[in-house]
């Protein structure tokens, strides 16, 4: 078999059915391959970086391990993004890459780059195959590394000679993984401790992250009956939105700096914290040195390097999410355990008090958009259809993450750890690609849309009827916000002149464009763009100088948190917090 | 976001890897890249039959740091197994130096005493030269080139740490199917892995 053919092979045998890519010199043997075999599906994008997103939302949203075809140099330069992106929020991607030959490696060859070299820090793992006889081997274990463990995207660099060598064929299940084996099971007394502690405490909170989605929705569904059974309090960081149904009761919101203030004084005030898929981020801790200062923390993760890496913890865990919530919850009904009710129930009633500050209300506008408004009204408009949710970065995104609620697992597809402007779009071209009956909505902001648009063109190759809903505010409104915040208001190129005409743009993509400009046609514009079977950009203009609230200023913490712009005025950034990003 | 007022300890850490293109690169790009760092690293094949190579690692940091040192070199794809040795128990560790020194006369007599007192080998000589091939802990090697240069003019090669665990346990022993003699280099490449 062709070094060509090989590949196409370990794909299917790999089970995937689609590939997002992009053809060049060094890849041809590949593409030839897949015109005669017809085996897998390829979606061409228009741009590299947005073949990465697209393969991120199809896995975020399915499980399964995403995979991207480029070719060398420019080809997986314009990958690395993407594939940093699917590195901080562990996301299983695959990303074959084409190479010059290999007699021809280190020549300064015609498209050639050290992509090795360039995606080393970038992704879990890398390969590049110089033996055709490896070829096979490397395949499939790139599958096991990209979705095993802490799961991250994998690179397969391929010299252009290996695609045309014969070489053998060998079965996944003969190849072997001898030296990454990541613990599954976490360590029974380290469980049986911990669960001593969760039902000992008085003032106790789950905090869970983007680990549980990884773990599958068996993890999600565990969390929400380990949750529901002691009726402790619980919050989720941006990743793991979805993880627990934001109806329950016991879901106190987002935590971290924009999360509630009901979650993030809990989780300064509270005795024991349960930590379980998440990793104690930057976002989500704010200042360490009052870090909830009075809690024992137990810290489950997959990855032993997430463990006391900016927290020191009490009981760490090391093991698959789902697992360990399977022990824990064994543990807890095999010894019988019970909440401190009494306890439990002061503690609500604290909790109680700061939810009654209602940190999300704010003030209807009759006359312009809020963008709080707009994203409440998508949401009562399709909280119960079968929708997903991927989002660029920035204001919209925590807007999102604030007013928009999830009831399950895979529905939340958003850039977390790298913060991607661009990532929204052609991750919900993916996620639409795997849900192709489902209503897949990408919540933008006008500057982080047009960093990927080109993609409408592929949406309407495919007939991809994915939505983009804007929130035009004509302003990068993170950079504007921190620019009033931090730096005097003086607002250094943070004003998106010279706009497109989003309705025209879309028009002219061959998708349809719709347009809001007061509040009182937004009920129809979502209605009509829910209606349209096309891919559609929704231009929703709203007030544009609206900050998003609350806030823990960078360099604060949990208890130090602004409610709203009166509370702003009042403090200023500490010097220690201007230095932050 | 590290604690810092933690007491700044040396470690020295034996990784087992892979010996395949680039592992070199991914541990010290590990370093490089998280700001940790490097007092010394030497790497070398030692399992030719199953392509293993052991790379010793002298790295200095408060406690937190070390240990996400080890989490992080543990979760590279191509590595098998690490060991801190300053945490693990008593260890031995070695470097190998090689030191020229160019003098004449009573200095030259001088150096060759010392050399003799650090039982020092001499491999190379002229009529104005020695190349002393020295082995020892690093203070050894440190306090033999300091008496060297103030000898003459000095050159100095060091291979950097390797170190052992004292005791009859095998931390990362060698894997062999069967004692005798194995087949030609090429059919044992890194297939095996």
């Amino acid at each position: 078999m062709s070094g060509a053919a090989i590949i196409l092979k370990a794909l299917q045998d790999q089970g995937v059915e689609v590939v997002f890519g992009y053809p060049g010199g060094a890849v041809l043997p590949i593409y030839d391959e897949l015109f005669k075999t017809n085996a897998v599906r390829h979606i061409l994008v228009r741009h590299e970086q947005a073949a990465v997103h697209a393969a991120e939302g199809y896995a975020r949203s399915t499980g399964k391990v995403g995979v991207v075809l480029v070719t060398s140099g420019p080809g997986a330069t314009n990958a690395v993004t993407g594939l940093t992106d699917a590195l901080m929020d562990s996301i299983p991607v695959v990303c074959l890459t084409g190479q010059v030959p290999t007699h021809l490696i280190g020549n300064d060859a015609f498209q050639e780059a050290d992509t090795t070299g360039i995606t080393r820090p970038c992704t879990k793992h890398n390969y590049l195959v110089k033996e055709p006889g490896q070829l096979a081997r490397v395949m499939h274990e790139a599958f096991y590394v990209a979705s095993h463990g802490r799961p991250g995207p994998v690179v397969i660099d391929l010299p252009k000679d290996i695609l045309f060598a014969d070489c053998p064929y060998v079965e996944a299940d003969q190849v072997e993984t001898k030296s990454y084996r990541p613990q599954v099971k976490g360590d029974s007394d380290a469980v049986e401790r911990a669960v001593d502690l969760i039902a000992k405490a008085k003032r106790p909170i789950f905090y869970g992250g983007g680990g549980l989605i990884n773990a599958g929705p068996k993890a999600s569904r565990l969390f929400t009956e380990f949750v529901r059974k002691t009726g402790y309090p619980a919050t989720l960081t941006l990743m793991g939105l979805g993880a627990l149904p934001y109806t329950d009761k016991r879901f106190l919101g987002m935590l971290g700096m924009h999360g509630t203030f009901e979650a993030n004084w809990a989780m300064h005030e509270c005795d024991v914290m349960v930590c379980i898929g998440a990793r104690f981020d930057d976002r989500v801790t704010g200042r360490l040195s009052d870090f909830a200062p009075n809690a024992k923390k137990i810290h489950v993760d997959i990855d032993p390097s997430s463990i006391n890496k900016n927290v020191a913890v009490d009981i760490p865990i090391v093991g698959d999410a789902g697992s360990v919530l399977e022990q824990m919850l064994a543990v807890w009904k095999a010894k019988g355990c019970k909440p401190d009710e009494a306890a439990l129930a002061k503690w609500w009633k604290m909790i109680d008090g700061w939810r009654a500050r209602k940190c999300l209300a704010y003030r209807p506008d009759d006359d312009v958009i809020l963008p709080q408004h707009a994203i409440r009204r998508l949401f009562e408009k399709t909280r119960d259809m079968d929708c997903y949710i991927t989002t660029e970065v920035g204001q919209h995104q925590m807007w999102a993450a604030q007013y928009y609620g999830f009831s399950e697992p895979n529905r939340w597809m958003t850039s977390g750890g790298l913060g991607t402007m661009g990532y929204g779009f052609p991750a919900a071209m993916g996620v639409q690609i795997a849900h192709p009956d489902a209503l897949v909505i990408d919540i933008a902001g006008e500057a982080s849309f047009l960093m990927n648009m080109q993609e409408l063109s592929t949406m309407r190759q495919y007939n991809l009827p994915v939505k983009a809903f804007i929130l035009n505010n004509q302003w990068m409104g993170m950079v504007r916000q921190w620019q009033e915040l931090v730096h005097g208001g003086r607002y250094s190129e943070s004003y998106s002149a010279a706009l497109p005409d989003f309705v025209k743009l879309a028009d002219a993509f061959g998708g349809v464009g719709l347009r809001a400009t007061k509040p009182s046609e937004l009920d129809d514009v979502i209605d009509e763009m829910i209606r349209t079977p096309q891919p559609v950009i929704a231009d929703i203009l709203v007030k544009q100088d609206e900050n998003c609230f609350p806030m823990i200023p960078s360099g604060a913490a949990h208890h130090e948190m602004i409610l709203g712009p009166e509370d702003q005025a009042e403090r200023r950034t500490s010097e220690e917090g201007m230095v932050l990003v | 976001m590290i604690k810092t007022d933690m007491p700044i300890e040396r470690h020295t850490i034996a990784v087992l890897v892979a010996n395949e293109p680039g592992v070199l690169a991914r541990v010290i790009g590990l370093f490089s890249g998280r700001g940790y760092n490097i007092e010394s690293l030497t790497v070398s094949e030692v399992d030719e039959v199953n392509a293993r190579s052991r790379i010793t690692i002298v790295t200095s940091g408060t406690p937190m740091v070390i240990e996400q040192i080890k989490a992080q070199l543990s979760r590279l794809v191509p590595v098998y197994d690490v060991h801190d040795l300053t945490l693990e128990g008593p260890h031995v560790s070695r470097e190998l130096a090689l030191v020229k020194i160019r003098n004449v006369g009573e200095q030259r007599i001088e150096a060759l005493r010392i050399a003799d007192t650090f039982r020092a080998r001499a491999i190379d000589s002229t009529l104005e030269s020695f190349v002393f091939e020295l082995t020892g802990d690093t203070g050894k090697l440190d306090a033999f080139v300091d008496l060297m240069a103030a000898l003459g003019d000095v050159e100095v090669s060091r291979t950097g740490v390797v170190a052992i665990a004292r005791g009859s346990d095998l931390q990362m022993p060698l894997v062999r199917k069967k004692p005798a003699r194995r087949k030609s280099k090429a059919s044992a490449g890194a297939g095996d892995d």
